[in-house]
């Protein structure tokens, strides 16, 4: 079994807007969040979605979710967390609860806010966390990484050919991370803000997938813009 | 959700576009496959096609030959995964004339999208199931069915005949549509003698179905047909219908297939002394695609002739694949088919 995790926790404070959270502006007159769910609707690998919401949205999320798909039987609506872990977490639990999810059920977990994400993505995740357990999305680094510790001047620069830029999805098996999530103590839970670097931190091998520059997230307004010239769709200026 | 869509923006310059596609609507989602490259696509990706037509038509997403399977479908009517062919035309509403030659009707990768694209939003009735090809061959289905349309339409037209099918026919054209069209037309009429004229030796020798090949300039002066195809178009368009009028018969059919971007000279002459039935035929309806995939799927013998036109199968992973396997279809002998990956 496959299982799309879509995490959308959060509350767009980044946005500069405090109407509504992010995933919910929309693109081409469709919720992002709705543009995002819909390529995993289409994935013919996934079996069911999971959708993880800030509680405060759970209304809203659920009135899109009848809105936009005749047949709702493969999503579920579940509340986040504190942080995009512990959403991951709960999406773990509603896919043992609501789909049975076995051992190793692929959780394929993906932000809301990038919508341009492709099939090719989805599928080589889920080829990839089943041949080695968990992956994470990724392209190469076009720009050169600076690394600073006092933020005033420079430690160190890495080997640009070395640096990759991190996206999602970041697929595992659900029993692996479970066991990772359950092993973290309570302070690297609040350290840890991405799901494979608890297994990097545990020692696993996490695989490379490649991404692709149009599978950006949409945390600023500069990269609502962005998408919107992307697709033409300039109408909520 | 956001489609990606590859088009062709100027000569040799493909760019993503992106578009927006509902799950609710009642078109069916197919994810494309192999898609295979025609002349067609070759003459607008070069920039052989005059100005003003890629100035109305470009940005467009080229290929109109594809086969795919079905990721989404609300209708009911297929189910998740099945295989299917893509058809080409998007028919019009003017009932007076067949899907494909109606004024109103409009072509992928002519005056709309072709099938470059990450997903392709597309009604019911312009997919065809298929169970027993390769997805390589699947993929150029669409030439089948215009062989198909053509040699039905040609049937049609000739069969007050009463001659049980012995016909001598001529077959202008070595490349991949007169393969095709001989091999349909063998097919449909086993116990007429097939001659193919051409230009490659090399590709002349693939023939191996039909009962004569000839070089176009060994073919003996007083040689006769009934009827006869012309499969080549191009430049040399007019020089090989006016070589088929010198060998064609009175009162026989001439099979036009061949698309020509100029205008031909044409001796009118011997057309009207020979009274002569000139006959276009080039865009296959939903009937000749039904008719090809069962022809297809159920002769294993036509499958395996079809494979011999596969000259190479690209993977198409990124954007710079498509040049790699444009470039490749403009110097190979037949058809050079997209791995649809991306």
């Amino acid at each position: 079994m496959v299982i799309a995790g879509i995490v959308a926790g959060g509350t767009g404070i980044r946005m500069g807007q405090n109407i509504r959270p992010k995933q919910f502006i929309e693109l081409m007159g469709k919720p992002i969040i709705i543009h995002t769910i819909e390529k995993f609707m289409v994935c013919p690998d996934i079996d069911y979605i999971i959708v993880g919401t800030h509680p405060d949205w759970l209304n809203l999320m659920n009135d899109l979710s009848g809105k936009y798909f005749r047949d709702t039987k493969k999503i579920c609506i579940t509340p986040g967390g504190m942080n995009r872990n512990e959403t991951i977490k709960n999406i773990a639990v509603a896919a043992r609860e609501k789909y049975s999810a076995e051992d190793d059920t692929i959780l394929v977990t993906h932000d809301a806010v990038r919508p341009f994400l492709s099939l090719r993505i989805i599928q080589e995740n889920v080829q990839a966390a089943r041949e080695y357990g968990v992956c994470d999305t990724v392209i190469e680094a076009t720009d050169t990484i600076v690394r600073s510790e006092n933020q005033n001047f420079i430690t160190d620069i890495p080997v640009r050919k070395e640096m990759y830029q991190g996206q999602t999805p970041q697929s595992f098996k659900i029993k692996l991370f479970e066991e990772v999530y359950a092993g973290m103590t309570e302070e690297e839970l609040n350290i840890v803000t991405d799901a494979c670097k608890l297994f990097y931190l545990r020692n696993y091998k996490v695989r490379l997938v490649k991404g692709d520059v149009a599978n950006f997230k949409i945390t600023y307004p500069f990269d609502l813009k962005m998408a919107q010239l992307m697709v033409g769709d300039l109408a909520n200026d | 959700m956001i489609n990606t869509l590859y088009k062709l923006t100027a000569p040799l310059t493909i760019e993503t576009f992106y578009e927006n596609i509902d799950c609710n609507s009642e078109n069916l989602i197919v994810r494309p496959e192999m898609l295979s490259i025609c002349k067609a696509d070759i003459r607008y990706y070069f920039g052989m096609r005059n100005a003003e037509v890629l100035n109305e038509r470009l940005p467009m997403a080229l290929i109109h030959e594809a086969c795919g399977r079905v990721v989404y479908d609300m209708t009911g009517k297929f189910s998740v995964g099945e295989k299917v062919v893509l058809l080409p035309n998007i028919p019009g509403k003017n009932l007076k004339y067949q899907e494909n030659y109606r004024q109103d009707s409009l072509f992928r990768s002519s005056k709309a999208d072709g099938f470059m694209q990450e997903l392709v939003c597309i009604p019911q009735l312009q997919l065809v199931r298929y169970e027993n090809m390769d997805y390589e061959i699947a993929a150029f289905t669409e030439s089948v069915s215009v062989a198909v349309h053509a040699v039905e339409t040609y049937l049609k037209k000739t069969d007050e005949r009463n001659d049980g099918g012995k016909r001598k026919i001529g077959i202008w054209g070595s490349g991949a549509m007169g393969y095709i069209v001989s091999c349909i037309l063998k097919y449909y009429l086993p116990l007429s003698e097939i001659t193919v004229i051409g230009r490659s030796k090399a590709k002349l020798d693939m023939f191996s179905f039909v009962n004569y090949v000839y070089s176009e300039n060994e073919l003996p002066s007083d040689m006769e047909f009934d009827d006869c195809f012309e499969c080549v178009g191009g430049a040399s368009s007019g020089i090989v219908i006016n070589h088929i009028i010198n060998h064609i018969l009175p009162e026989g059919v001439l099979m036009l297939l061949g698309v020509s971007e100029e205008p031909v000279s044409i001796n009118t002459r011997m057309v009207l002394e020979k009274g002569l039935i000139l006959l276009g035929r080039s865009r296959s309806g939903r009937d000749d695609f039904i008719k090809a995939v069962d022809i297809l799927d159920s002769h294993e013998n036509i499958r395996m002739r079809m494979k011999n036109l596969i000259s190479e199968v690209v993977k198409i992973n990124e954007v710079n694949d498509m040049h790699r396997a444009f470039n490749e279809s403009k110097i190979a002998d037949y058809k050079v088919i997209l791995n649809w990956k991306i």
